[in-house]
């Protein structure tokens, strides 16, 4: 019996039916389920950006959140050397946009610009922009990220329509150690970013994030760190840095300041 | 096929008697990663207990037509078949713990316990039998994960499966968490402890002295 099975012939035969088998077995289960798993990404995508905003705390059904992004939010693209909104892409063109895809095929980023470790940038970056019921402009949401101890951290920074103060900041993709620096999730310190001035009189980015316990609460510009997770916190910071400055959204954060979207 | 007493024996023995964790020392290495918290530490014994069972399944059904050159290989990629289907089913349909879990559902395809049984079990036993098997070593394994994850979460973060339970000073309340247990080596520590005090009760799994 064994030695009929160690024959050329009966080993080829196993292991190419087998993997025949396996391979309609895998490729049948990912196709059937790409749908649900594509609505998934989506509306995570979605509740992440409503939370940003304070238009949903903790969760939500999925019905209530499609309703809320689409009755409140509108997805633009934003050229990011030249601060423009990119007007040839309306509403629906950007919702279909794949940031991911588009910071792989990047232009890679030189060391002394790559404050948050991140290699690459895309031309264009998604900016989800909030209006109320009466469509006026309330908040402008930015996806940032950059690299944190072990990990990129991924979050939607949600500023306020001067460009200037921080509606909220949610963390919702990273990798650093739960209970120390997986802590930039807990909502508790993420509250303290809320009303603070990313940049003084002069434009210049004054945001701090300071070792905790050190930070004073009547500045407008101060935040106490994370204990035990200095170099997360350290990320956070290079991550502001970052997409604040020249490289990341501060050719547009210059135009919102000056009043582009007021009448748009 | 077997009598009452052995599918007892192959189904409840990996649980405390024979535990794959505890006396064969396998798979440690998700035992450290996925037991901070209670609801991921579940979802991946259910995982890899359904793992271990189809692919003990599947590889005794064919046992006697594996060709012993390449029986690793086919192991292999039965059992990845099925770790690849598991996290589709994941991330179609538990979206937020699949994410917790990230890489660690693909890492079953390297987890000694699934390897160790289809080697040493399926390869010799009857379908039926090596999928108990199967089951049983899932249900030893999801014992220790579920032990330490409680000991973890509880300890760590005062909750359990996310409800807390002991009020942090953090927020308010009276509990100062031991950060140590929500690093990796405290489950080294557990895993010991749950290991001496299995071997008190049962003395004949302690090695003997050369």
């Amino acid at each position: 019996m064994s030695s009929n099975n160690d024959s050329i012939s009966k080993t080829l035969i196993v292991v190419i039916s087998l993997c025949l088998v396996c391979a309609i077995v895998v490729s049948t289960a990912a196709v059937q389920l790409r749908p649900a798993q594509q609505a998934n990404k989506k509306l995570d995508s979605q509740i992440n950006i409503l939370r940003s905003v304070g238009l949903v705390e903790g969760s939500a059904p999925a019905a209530r959140v499609a309703e809320l992004f689409n009755q409140h939010i509108e997805t633009r693209l934003v050229n990011l050397s030249t601060g423009e909104i990119d007007a040839s892409c309306d509403r629906s063109c950007a919702e279909n946009f794949d940031y991911r895809k588009a910071l792989k095929d990047g232009r890679a980023l030189a060391q002394p610009d790559d404050v948050a470790s991140i290699r690459r940038i895309s031309e264009f970056a998604p900016v989800y922009l909030t209006y109320d019921t009466e469509r006026n402009l309330k908040a402008i949401v930015l996806p940032v990220h950059g690299y944190g101890l072990w990990s990129t951290m991924h979050a939607f920074l949600a500023l306020e329509v001067d460009g200037n103060t921080i509606i909220g900041l949610n963390y919702y993709e990273q990798g650093e150690t739960p209970g120390l620096g997986g802590e930039i999730e807990n909502p508790r310190w993420r509250a303290q970013f809320v009303g603070k001035q990313l940049t003084n009189e002069a434009g210049e980015l004054a945001l701090s994030i300071l070792k905790p316990g050190n930070a004073d609460p009547q500045s407008a510009h101060q935040v106490d760190g994370l204990s035990g997770a200095t170099l997360t916190a350290n990320g956070v910071q290079n991550t502001f840095t970052f997409w604040i400055g020249e490289n990341g959204f501060g050719p547009f954060l210059a135009k919102v300041r000056q009043g582009a979207l007021s009448n748009g | 096929m077997a009598n009452a007493k052995e599918i007892k024996t192959v189904l409840f023995g990996p649980v405390f008697a024979n535990n794959p964790i505890a006396l064969q020392v396998l798979g440690i290495c998700s035992a450290l990663a996925v037991t901070t918290q209670m609801s991921t530490a579940l979802v991946m014994c259910l995982a890899l207990t359904f793992v271990t069972a189809f692919s003990n399944l599947f590889i005794s059904t064919i046992r006697n037509h594996i060709p012993s050159s390449v029986r690793i290989i086919v192991q292999m990629t039965i059992i990845a078949s099925l770790v690849i289907v598991v996290d589709q089913f994941l991330k179609a349909y538990a979206y937020d713990l699949s994410k917790q879990l990230s890489v660690f559902v693909g890492l079953i395809i390297t987890n000694c316990i699934v390897m160790g049984r289809a080697e040493a079990y399926a390869m010799k036993s009857t379908p039926g039998m090596s999928f108990l098997d199967g089951i049983g070593n899932g249900l030893g394994y999801s014992v220790v994960l579920l032990v330490v994850a409680f000991i973890r979460e509880l300890g760590g973060s005062g909750s359990v499966f996310g409800v807390q339970i002991m009020p942090l000073i953090s927020e308010g309340g009276w509990y100062q968490p031991m950060g140590i247990l929500l690093m990796p080596p405290s489950a080294f520590i557990i895993i010991a402890c749950f290991i001496w005090v299995l071997r008190t009760f049962r003395p004949e799994q302690v090695e003997k002295k050369a």
